[in-house]
């Protein structure tokens, strides 16, 4: 038996043990909101169902099962953790039995309540606003005037603004590149988009590409590609027209 | 005989009580006797008296209408006859599929109200945000102040719908929390014993 596939069916989680483990350490989940009694009873049902007792698992259990214990606690408690820390252990167990006293008193009046309500369920009554009920007012704390006005003045100040200089990304014109390109033609009926264009910085090289699409669509040259990857040629549209590599634009 | 026979006398507050049965039907509320002497403009006394007479008419087995001593005061509820019927007319009473996480957090209030959250927590060992908000929903409880700390947590007290829910004349209704549970010392023997069987 696997303790970290055990699955749990919580009201704050539903799914394998080592998924709310890891949701635990990851502070996904608050262990406050998690009921460890009834990982417990899921745990414990699930040995009741095998033939043999798996000790290595009930190790394991043990382990996970009071570290996970201990998290919620101290989650629960955070301010008395100092205060407990400093008692006897004898001081703390009274401590300890007082609490549990407490609740158990508490479980008790649930149950009784649970049976009252049990018992009345055939008493129905009207349920409307009450007309009679004073709502409890909401009384603000004496307030300084002065301190009032500068907490709005800090309010009504504008925000710093936002530098933007890291986004700051310089493009080159492309039409310095449809200039260069069609000079270049001018004197050569075709060239090597890659390269003409080596040695400039990546986006210069990108700007470049634009520039060849736009020539391209105004059909002042056409592209052939050998196989993808290949240089790409860039010619005249009247020498290589016809030929098997011309990239058409769609 | 030129004269009827009057077999049966005028109540003297006869005339109070048909008032207080007026009051009493469009109140949403149980009504105190305070409440209803005041609207009534007549005196505490002669309410009682005129209460009196109301609960021999409108009682079990009487009449569909039940006049009850519940949170306070006094209301008019649905006989335990017609319950039935109340409930295929009802789609969901206040009560109706409380947890025992809500009943619980509301014990606590009941008993130790008005107390907050984390107060609750510190005693059910879990979180109670969404029993409270749930309790907050049906009205059973409702805000009563902060704690006296700076920023203060919000407390809760049970409302006067909790104690008509639960049929309670008035919280001091509720069983002493003395009677309910083991007291600390047994518990701490119970413990101990646990504790010592383990290592002997």
């Amino acid at each position: 038996m696997i303790v970290r596939e055990l699955e749990l069916d919580l009201d704050a989680f539903e799914g394998p043990f080592d998924l709310l483990l890891t949701l635990l350490l990851k502070e996904e989940l608050e262990p406050a909101e998690v009921d460890m009694a009834a990982i417990v009873v899921a745990f414990v049902e699930r040995l009741a169902e095998r033939e043999e007792l798996d000790l290595e698992a009930c190790g394991e259990f043990l382990v996970l099962i009071a570290a996970l214990l201990e998290l919620k606690a101290r989650a629960l408690f955070p301010e008395e953790e100092a205060e407990l820390a400093e008692l006897e252990p004898e001081e703390a167990a009274e401590e300890l039995a007082r609490r549990l006293a407490e609740y158990r008193r508490m479980k008790e009046a649930a149950a009784w309540l649970a049976e009252r309500l049990a018992s009345e369920r055939d008493r129905f009554f009207r349920i409307g606003p009450a007309p009679l009920a004073r709502k409890p007012e909401r009384r603000l704390a004496q307030q300084d005037p002065e301190q009032l006005a500068a907490t709005l003045r800090l309010l009504a100040a504008p925000p710093p603004e936002v530098s933007l200089a890291h986004m700051a990304l310089r493009f080159p014109p492309v039409a310095q590149f449809l200039e260069r390109f069609r000079a270049v033609l001018r004197r050569r009926p075709r060239f090597d988009f890659d390269t003409e264009v080596e040695g400039l910085p990546r986006v210069d090289q990108a700007v470049a590409f634009l520039a060849l699409l736009e020539l391209r669509k105004a059909e002042e040259i056409s592209l052939a590609q050998a196989a993808p990857f290949a240089p790409i040629r860039v010619s005249r549209p009247d020498v290589e027209r016809g030929t098997e590599w011309i990239a058409r634009s769609a | 005989m030129d004269r009827p026979l009057r077999l049966i006398t005028a109540n003297p507050v006869d005339q109070l009580a048909r008032t207080l049965e007026a009051l009493l039907v469009v109140a949403s509320a149980p009504l105190s006797i305070d409440e209803l002497a005041q609207a009534a403009a007549d005196d505490a006394e002669r309410v009682e008296l005129a209460l009196g007479l109301l609960g021999d008419r409108y009682r079990e087995g009487r009449s569909g209408i039940v006049l009850e001593h519940v949170a306070g005061g006094y209301a008019f509820r649905a006989s335990r006859e017609a319950a039935e019927a109340c409930d295929r007319l009802f789609e969901r009473p206040v009560e109706r599929g409380l947890s025992q996480a809500a009943l619980e957090t509301l014990s606590i209030v009941a008993y130790l109200g008005p107390c907050s959250r984390p107060e609750i927590a510190r005693i059910r060992g879990v979180a109670a945000d969404s029993a409270v908000a749930g309790l907050l929903e049906r009205g059973l409880i409702a805000e009563a102040g902060r704690e006296d700390a700076p920023g203060g947590a919000v407390r809760y007290r049970t409302t006067p719908l909790f104690e008509r829910v639960f049929g309670l004349e008035s919280a001091a209704a509720l069983p002493r929390l003395d009677d309910l549970g083991d007291t600390a010392e047994e518990l701490r023997e119970r413990l101990h014993s646990v504790a010592v069987g383990k290592t002997a």
